[in-house]
């Protein structure tokens, strides 16, 4: 067997009391594409981060072409030939895409915006040298991220989460870019929690759970069952079944709803039309920053619509639009938005504060006065209920991990028993488990009759989800398309904007 | 000589100060720090270049004098702000506090003494217009302070040393990531801030009214802080906005000897209404301050 190109044996790393990465070996070979394996928090990006300098190991040794490696700083990764495109990009907005590539690669202007562009063909990863990153969509920005590592001709390109940012479409031409890339010469790490994805580009696949290495190999010869069982530890659980039922009233309807936010960097909506029935579930689709969060602020009213814009958004058959948050909970509604920390709790207080903070209609409250039992009983019985893990209602929201947070925030919005239930990124961070417990209740309680409106990036959750799924780009929403009857591929099609007639053709 | 041609003449010499100052802060903020200490930095270099010039020093090493106490001082902000991570807007007050009292202690035998300035030098030709001819007739400082406007321009539109400082004001996680030494980067831009108020305290001491006496920057310094965001950032708008608060700071004085009935008092808090008259009119466009504007200005730094 020839030398492998990166070899680590026992490396380690633990945060406080945290043991990040333990006693993990990895050999990548030359010319391949190497899976990591993993749930959130399995240890992937903290493994990343030592291969490429960011952070040092506790212990264990790495050996890089057959000699050994120690990397005190990203900048020494680079100079020895690895480079690493990032989960969160680590662009900056405010400059061009020359410019940010400048940053890491020396060179004239000029000259950089060439090779930006002779990249670019060569490669499939065709973008404006000369554009500001903050006008680029999330795909270009990912070309960005990509041709700025290869400027510096690495021999080990580390990719963290790419595709969780694509839509299909991408997802297939980011994988013939990496294909391109793995003959010419470049390894690559491709990190990621999509079994089907790692199945279909990567030779050799490594899984981590819990900080270790739980197996080495061959992600062809296994099917995503078994990919999964190695992942999370157990098999996975069977998706609830939804009941066909009856179309009940309009809980949430909005028509024709046009906005344009302050903010200049913020997506500006226009003519927005759905509707949630009672005992329904429709999915809003669509990579994140088309418009997710202005729609869901005024979906929630944390933005209320100025004076001249009324009849634009009902519940439960009445005009909100002027309406604050406050009131349209007393309607019964209810909302777990996409931070946790910071808009769906307040991360220094405990969690029976946290559960007073929208739970306080249920006679938390007492003339004024916090019933503390009360609300200590309720936060019991979220925590109960929704498997919230945590060393008891007097924790702080902030120490949970984010899928037990989240358990505990669907969790208490559930509890206010909501006539229109509004959940954005329903499993963002959520362990595969608990991602499942989660959808699970969702169709449990859509079957019992209550309207849900879904925000999601992950297709797959919503086609396991939805009766009907909307396609949100640019600030527009598509037509409805009933779950069943859609492929992936189509609402990918809407997803990147590409009209659905010509695409087909 | 009439008002206009005073206001003229005397525009860029009053705008000196400011400028110095402001652009100084313009490269703190940059970086992503602010530094609210810029009131007594200019103090404590006014006092130490005032101090170096009277006892025969000359307005040369009364500059380098003041420039490096300056920075000093600022360095103390950096080590608390960025090494401890305390809170900017507490630990720059704190600090222009310190420089004020420093300045007042440093200063007490000096009361009232004056020294001398510096001569004019007229750009031949232009200085022989009319009416506009004043703008040409400065001291070396003023055509110095031109060259740094400049040169501060030119290094954020074309080089990398301004991309880098953009890049960890934007961004510092990001910065880091990709290799940029951040708390280095912004010592620095807190070391030259800190320079450059040093400067426009001795220009106010030494040249522009070479006189001592306790609280002359009189505010100064809390202006200069407001033109950086008047400027949203940017080299040249700050340019004319220290162009503009020069004159209107002259404009009391000329309505004074124009004998205009008006209180003096409120002629002499011109300047300051008009500040912040400006800064609501600027901050009322979100969308050029987001633009523009330093997104971790204030934040602390933090790796992990």
């Amino acid at each position: 067997m020839t030398t492998p190109l990166l070899s680590l044996r026992g490396i380690s790393k633990s945060y406080g009391p945290i043991k990040a990465n333990q006693e993990i070996d990895l050999d990548v070979a030359e010319n391949s594409i190497h899976a990591i394996l993993g749930e959130n928090g399995a240890g992937k990006s903290t493994l990343m981060k030592l291969i490429y300098g960011v952070e040092q190991p506790d212990g264990g040794t790495a050996v890089w072409q057959g000699e050994p490696l120690h990397l005190a700083s990203p900048a020494e990764a680079r100079r020895r030939g690895i480079g690493m495109v990032f989960q969160h990009f680590s662009l900056f907005e405010t400059l061009t895409v020359v410019e940010n590539i400048r940053l890491v690669v020396p060179g004239r202007k000029a000259e950089l915006t060439e090779r930006i562009r002779t990249l670019g063909r060569d490669f499939g990863l065709e973008v404006d040298p000369l554009a500001h990153v903050h006008a680029l969509s999330v795909g270009e920005r990912q070309r960005v991220e990509i041709i700025r590592c290869l400027m510096t001709n690495p021999k080990l390109l580390i990719l963290d989460e790419p595709t969780s940012v694509l839509p299909p479409q991408l997802v297939e031409k980011l994988f013939d870019t990496l294909r391109r890339l793995r003959d010419g010469g470049v390894s690559i790490l491709f990190i990621s929690h999509k079994l089907e994805e790692i199945r279909a580009i990567c030779d050799r696949a490594t899984i981590l759970r819990g900080g270790r290495v739980t197996g080495h190999v061959d992600p062809r010869e296994h099917d995503a069952h078994d990919l999964a069982r190695m992942m999370i530890g157990r098999d996975m659980p069977e998706p609830m079944p939804a009941v066909a039922t009856e179309g009940g009233d309009k809980q949430l309807e909005i028509i024709g709803l046009s906005y344009t936010p302050d903010d200049p960097f913020a997506v500006p909506l226009s003519d927005i039309t759905l509707s949630v029935r009672a005992g329904e579930i429709l999915g809003i689709a669509g990579i994140s920053g088309n418009g997710q969060s202005e729609l869901a602020g005024l979906i929630s009213g944390e933005t209320v619509l100025g004076r001249e814009q009324h009849d634009r958004i009902f519940m439960m058959g009445k005009d909100v639009g002027q309406l604050p948050a406050a009131a349209r909970r007393k309607l019964g509604f209810a909302f777990v938005p996409e931070d946790r920390l910071g808009r769906g709790a307040v991360p220094e207080m405990s969690l029976v504060m946290n559960s007073l903070l929208t739970a306080h209609s249920l006679k938390l409250v007492n003339g004024g006065l916090v019933d503390k039992s009360r609300a200590t009983a309720f936060t019991n019985d979220c925590i109960r209920d929704y498997d919230v893990r945590t060393p008891g209602p007097e924790a702080e929201a902030g120490a949970l991990s984010g899928g037990n947070l989240q358990k505990f925030i669907v969790g208490r919005e559930i509890m206010l028993a909501p006539k229109l239930l509004f959940v954005a990124q329903p499993t963002w961070g959520v362990d595969i488990g608990a991602a499942s417990a989660i959808r699970r209740r969702l169709i449990a309680l859509r079957n019992e009759g209550m309207a849900i409106l879904v925000i999601s990036e992950e297709l797959e959750e919503l086609f396991e989800l939805s009766d009907t799924i909307q396609v949100l780009h640019h600030g527009t929403l598509s037509q409805p398309l009933v779950t069943r009857d859609t492929k992936a591929e189509e609402i990918g099609r809407y997803m990147i904007g590409a009209s659905p007639m010509k695409a087909s053709a | 000589m009439n008002a206009i041609e005073f206001i003229l003449a005397g525009m860029l010499a009053a705008a000196t100060p400011f400028l110095l100052a402001a652009l100084g802060e313009m490269v703190t903020e940059r970086a992503g720090v602010l530094n609210l200490g810029v009131e007594g930095l200019m103090a404590l270099g006014a006092v130490i270049a005032f101090i170096v010039v009277y006892h025969g020093g000359g307005h040369f090493f009364a500059f380098i004098a003041a420039g490096i106490s300056a920075t000093l001082l600022s360095l103390v902000f950096a080590f608390v702000a960025l090494g401890f991570r305390a809170n900017q807007v507490a630990t720059g007050l704190a600090i222009g506090i310190l420089g004020q009292g420093l300045s007042a202690l440093f200063g007490k035998t000096y009361e009232s003494l004056t020294v001398k300035g510096l001569p004019k030098i007229a750009i031949p030709g232009l200085s022989d217009i009319p009416v506009v001819g004043g703008l040409f007739e400065r001291d070396i400082v003023v055509w110095l302070s031109l060259l740094a406007t400049l040169a501060i321009w030119a290094t954020f539109a074309f080089t990398k040393t301004g991309l880098v400082i953009r890049a960890v004001g934007e961004n510092p996680k990001a910065a880091h990531a990709i290799g940029y030494p951040v708390i280095a980067v912004r010592v620095a831009a807190i070391a030259f801030g800190g320079m450059m108020a040093g400067f426009a305290g001795a220009y106010a001491s030494v040249i522009y009214t070479p006189l001592w006496a306790d609280g002359m920057i009189a505010g100064r310094g809390w202006i200069a802080i407001a033109l950086v965001v008047f400027g949203t950032w940017l080299t040249g708008r700050i340019f004319l906005g220290a162009c503009l608060f020069g004159a209107v700071s002259l404009m009391s004085l000329a309505a004074q000897a124009t004998g205009l009935d008006l209180p003096s008092q409120l002629l002499s808090s011109l300047p300051y209404i008009v500040t912040i008259i400006v800064l609501g009119i600027i901050s009322a466009d979100r969308r050029l301050l987001k633009l523009n504007g330093v997104a971790s200005l204030g934040e602390p730094f933090e790796r992990r």
